[in-house]
């Protein structure tokens, strides 16, 4: 891993920034997926670099011949396992694979990803919010991908979801945040964590979504696909921390016209 | 009698148990979740619950993704 002694972490201006979800607190607000990674040492390295504490697995077949596992990566890393329901396209099939992954790594926690469509991996709002009752019913803690979309975010946090994860583009698109006014709605309704979820492609995609008041990003492929993965995770731990620092410190009005930062008088 | 494990037709003794029908693919039971004709069996009940014919057995585990 090349450490490039760049730091944003929001504990440099001696700030407690922790945040919770479903009752635990994270300090890190970079959550990894390990979908893409071209092997495990890869991933590895990546994701020490990105300081991240939560970390995305999917559930499959289990194929003999597999050697090594991504859950040791996370246990000798010591990062929390949130299995997800990625390949699901209704709510049946992601409450059993939630279930599964319940019992295969003893955690109750489960991204809810229901997707409509194999070309845009967009995710049913319909099938999702069916899902998540009936998963909040059966005592998981949800967190569900959902389209960027202000009304679905509040229902689903009126039926117990523990987050929310607005895409800002489609999975993989390295589009960025599409709709940032949607973004922020989402934000400003909230009263659980809001975590940008799909669609970032580097660094400034990060940083924007922390700056319209995400608590948190989730992203894989920006950085499993990356050149390289290691100096792409350290970019978006930095991205993010900056993003947040940023919101946090609150940025000034946009004008149409200058206003002087130096006196006009001589 | 035959079953589906993972897709694949495979034939175990009358009587077999859910724990055998994952035996066939591995020998560690961490890590792993069972469901039959799509429904999870419990780590606890693998011994205790025995496969009919024609049962579809699914043995999923954690992979990269997301």
């Amino acid at each position: 891993m090349t450490d490039i002694g760049v730091t944003a972490d929001i504990g440099s201006v001696g700030m407690d920034d922790d945040f919770m979800i479903g009752g635990e607190r994270f300090s890190s607000r970079l959550i990894m997926g390990t979908g893409g990674a071209p092997s495990l040492e890869i991933l590895d390295q990546a994701l020490a670099a990105s300081g991240t504490e939560l970390t995305t697995v999917a559930m499959r077949r289990l194929d003999p011949g597999a050697r090594g596992s991504v859950l040791d990566v996370l246990r000798k890393r010591d990062i929390k396992v949130l299995p997800n329901t990625a390949g699901c396209f209704t709510a049946g099939e992601a409450v059993l694979t939630a279930r599964l992954a319940r019992e295969a790594l003893e955690t109750n926690w489960v991204k809810l990803e229901v997707i409509a469509d194999e070309r845009t991996l967009l995710p049913d709002p319909i099938e999702t919010f069916d899902a998540a009752e009936r998963l909040v019913a059966d005592g998981f803690v949800v967190l569900p991908y959902i389209g960027d979309d202000p009304v679905l975010a509040r229902r689903l946090e009126a039926v117990g979801c523990a987050a929310v994860m607005p895409l800002g583009a489609p999975i993989g698109s390295g589009l960025g945040i599409r709709n940032p006014h949607n973004i922020e709605l989402i934000v400003e309704f909230a009263k659980v964590p809001v975590i940008l979820d799909a669609g970032i492609g580097t660094a400034s995609d990060a940083a924007l979504a922390m700056e319209l008041g995400c608590d948190a990003v989730l992203l894989a492929t920006a950085v499993t696909r990356a050149q390289r993965p290691d100096l792409m995770a350290q970019a978006m731990r930095s991205a993010v921390g900056a993003g947040r620092l940023a919101r946090l410190a609150g940025r000034i009005p946009r004008r149409r016209y200058a206003e002087a930062s130096s006196p006009l008088n001589p | 009698m035959n079953v589906t494990i993972n897709g694949t037709a495979h034939e175990l003794p009358r009587g077999a148990t859910v724990r055998q029908a994952v035996q066939k693919l591995t020998g560690v039971s961490g890590g792993v979740a069972v469901a039959v004709n799509d429904e999870v069996v419990s780590r606890g009940a693998w011994d205790s619950t025995a496969l009919v014919e024609a049962d579809r057995v699914e043995v999923l585990t954690a992979v990269q993704g997301g």
